[in-house]
């Protein structure tokens, strides 16, 4: 296996988060998924790869076809991946809210 | 426990969303954003310059625990209406993030109770996804990947 790919790096192309969309619904081959894009197909197997790289995308070998399916575990990091700066945000307000409740008008 | 504050970014769009709904009165909501030593203090920065009016402009200066400069945040002002709304852009300097759009909107709910709604919109949905996925990956002590390229930028 390559050098691990950073799962953020995958989302942040288009291409790569329409085929984890189409995927997440059922598993697809790989020309079946290729075959949804206008985009050349050595093109999508190369977006495939990196997604399988990253584990966002797991293969099943169904008799001689290879299947391409989402990865739950994975994709729920990417959907708590703002967390930290909701968090972020959430501290400011809450720190905003105590120096205002406590805020006497210098007049 | 109940999350306060909000962020609604759907997939795809390169906007996000976050509301806040706050136990101060609007007035006192507003002022917090008006005034440069309050923001300074909830902020965690150092306010260079706040004029607050149309075609006013701003500067934060953001230290880390050292001392040293971490980042400057700068930006126009296009609106500013008290307990109403303001609309500014916001860029963090000598880094690679385009600037960003930010409609903030102060809204009374109570005589003692507000929300304000802080609308952004960026460039185009990767820089939304990387300027989001900032925290993150500052948190987490992962190598070699773009993300943290980036955010040593910003050292």
């Amino acid at each position: 296996m390559n050098l691990r790919r950073d799962v953020f790096q995958a989302i942040a192309d288009p291409t790569r988060r329409a085929i984890l969309l189409l995927v997440a619904t059922q598993s697809m081959t790989a020309g079946a998924i290729a075959a949804s894009f206008d985009t050349a197909r050595p093109t999508v197997s190369k977006h495939l790869r990196i997604l399988t790289e990253c584990e966002l995308l797991e293969q099943k070998q169904n008799g001689r076809e290879v299947h391409y399916h989402t990865n739950a575990k994975k994709m729920k990091e990417i959907a708590d991946f703002i967390e930290p700066f909701r968090k972020m945000w959430d501290d400011r307000f809450n720190k905003l809210e105590d120096i205002m409740k406590n805020y006497k008008p210098t007049k | 426990m109940e999350q306060k504050t909000k962020i609604d970014a759907e997939n795809g769009k390169q906007e996000i969303l976050i509301t806040r709904e706050f136990d101060l009165p609007v007035e006192l909501l507003f002022k917090a954003y008006e005034e440069p030593e309050i923001v300074a203090q909830w902020m965690g920065t150092k306010v260079l310059k706040l004029e607050n009016k149309k075609h006013g402009s701003y500067i934060f200066e953001t230290s880390d625990q050292k001392g040293n400069v971490a980042f400057v945040a700068s930006g126009v002002i296009h609106e500013f209406v008290p307990e109403e709304k303001i609309t500014r852009t916001f860029e963090m300097e000598n880094t690679p993030f385009a600037a960003q759009l930010e409609f903030l909107t102060f809204e009374k709910l109570t005589h003692d109770r507000s929300k304000l709604t802080m609308h952004v919109i960026y460039k185009s949905v990767a820089v939304r996804d990387q300027i989001l996925a900032l925290p993150f990956a500052q948190g987490i002590n992962m190598a070699h990947n773009r993300l943290q390229n980036i955010v040593s930028q910003l050292k």
